[in-house]
């Protein structure tokens, strides 16, 4: 199973794996990592599972639909490595991967 | 129970539920867990390490009887009592069930939890004819995922127009077309009068025809349940009430929040909303109250929906009268109608069109004043709009 880290926005990390085919904002929600809140489950339809990819992982990740594009806009203290999580399908080339989450998500 | 702990409260905590299942999600069963797309695992909401802290307890398959708010304790299914200081309702709602003739026939599905859709699937075959009753959320969902997997699907609407009471006429056009195109037959204005068959479902009795299906899906609404705090002596008119601050009913160490509850919202009107924003802000809502720290609860309701390549999203409440302002173009499959009142958006329904829901939802919230003539010219930028 991939490794994902996350780490709060206080520093706090978390190394958790992740089981493939899950979102990475599932990864956090299920093992109780706090920072992503995900109200809708992960339907892309709330932007409360806002994270900062960390550098050199973006290209690897899918990109991103016009609906995440546009949800995403409309987050708080966006960033060029701003991506909503519940669109991150974990795969094996993801193994490792570092994501950030935002002081808040509202 | 993450609020509370959010909150510092470092008390017990019992969770009470009469099905078998931890907390689940709901939304995704008539979408992506029916058409096998998210396995079960998936709609938990919490790890089981989080109900597993030594001051927590999950009590499952056990049904809250009883509230004896004199002595302040909740007599359980299995017999027992448990003592409380602070208790919250949040027992949602049940589907309101059909009484016509022929209701009982196995083959007659409903569609609320985790057992009615595992009950359901294997019927879902390339090819089986599936009749709807009811063109609402639910119907309509299953219609889009059952004509997806190559089934023969009919759906009987008693009122004139689909997603009657969740959204305006034009919406309503539009998503009767989309699914018209897919394939669904719809027979509107046509109140299901009984279902035929010995042993089993054969056909469903309609408007003085016959049509013959092989299972059925009743997706008629929800009743809220109420029943514990009515027979406590809480007060209810269809749905619990509780106050606008924070959820507390007319008993101040009892707080209700969710599909089971009727509240004040911010538009003046007495409301229960049946949808997951809700529930999830009236129970951040209720916690603060009950750690002593209420806050007027103000929150814009969102809901969304997802059948076949589209996604509602709805922001606000529209009432009957509001002026309605379409932006962008039905058939391009991306628009929004909004719903303007006293000047202001009251209510955005956005199909794929996240800019024009999210801008919606910021302009309902700080209730700025808008121009329809430009809400409604799409060469101007919904970020512009105001």
């Amino acid at each position: 199973m991939p490794k994902i880290k996350y780490i709060e926005h206080s520093g706090k990390e978390h190394e958790v794996e992740v089981p493939l085919g899950w979102s990475v904002m599932e990864g956090a929600v299920k093992n109780l990592i706090p920072g992503i809140d995900a109200d809708c489950g992960g339907a892309c339809a709330c932007a409360t599972c806002h994270v900062y990819v960390e550098p050199g992982w973006q290209g690897k990740l899918p990109p991103k639909s016009d609906m995440e594009e546009t949800m995403l806009d409309f987050a708080q203290e966006l960033q060029p490595n701003s991506r909503l999580s519940c669109q991150i399908k974990v795969v094996p080339e993801l193994d490792g991967l570092v994501v950030r989450t935002p002081k808040s998500q509202h | 129970m993450a609020s509370l702990r959010a909150e510092g409260f470092d008390g017990g905590l019992t969770l009470i539920g009469d099905e078998p299942f931890a907390p689940y999600q709901r939304p995704p069963l008539s979408k992506a867990y029916l058409s096998g797309a998210m396995e079960r695992e998936r709609l938990f909401l919490k790890a089981e390490a989080f109900y597993r802290e030594p001051s927590c307890e999950l009590l499952l398959g056990v049904t809250a009887v009883t509230v004896e708010r004199e002595a302040k304790r909740v007599r359980l299914s299995d017999g027992r009592t448990l003592p409380y200081d602070k208790l919250l309702l949040a027992t949602g709602s049940r589907v309101r069930r059909c009484t016509i003739p022929g209701c009982e026939l196995p083959g007659i599905f409903y569609l609320r939890g985790i057992a009615d859709v595992d009950a359901m699937r294997p019927h879902f075959i390339s090819g089986a004819r599936l009749a709807i009753v009811g063109a609402g959320y639910i119907g309509l969902e299953v219609a889009a995922v059952a004509r997806k997997l190559g089934l023969e699907v009919t759906v009987f609407e008693a009122l004139d127009r689909v997603m009657a009471r969740a959204v305006s006429k034009p919406l309503s056009e539009f998503y009767e077309r989309v699914h018209r195109d897919a394939g669904v037959r719809f027979l509107l204005n046509t109140p299901v009068e009984a279902f035929d068959g010995t042993g089993k479902l054969v056909a469903v009795r309609a408007g003085s025809q016959r049509y013959e299906a092989d299972f059925a899906l009743v997706g008629i609404g929800i009743v809220p349940n109420v029943e514990l705090a009515q027979e406590a002596g809480l007060a209810c008119n269809d749905g619990v009430l509780v106050d606008q601050q924070c959820g507390c009913t007319i008993d101040p160490v009892i707080f209700a929040a969710g599909d089971c509850t009727q509240h004040l919202s911010r538009d003046g009107k007495s409301v229960r909303l049946e949808c997951v924003q809700n529930a999830i802000d009236q129970a951040k809502h209720a916690a603060l109250a009950m750690v002593g720290k209420p806050a007027p609860y103000r929150e814009v309701p969102w809901f969304w929906s997802d059948q076949y390549d589209l996604k509602l999203q709805i922001a606000g409440l529209g009432w009957p009268g509001d002026q309605l302002v379409l932006r962008g173009d039905p058939a391009a499959r991306k628009f929004a109608v909004f719903h303007l009142r006293n000047g202001a958006v009251a209510a955005v329904e956005a199909v794929n069109a996240a800019p024009e829901y999210m801008i919606g939802r910021k302009l309902i919230t700080e209730g700025i004043p808008v121009s329809p003539e430009r809400l409604a010219d799409t060469a101007i930028p919904m970020k512009n709009i105001v």
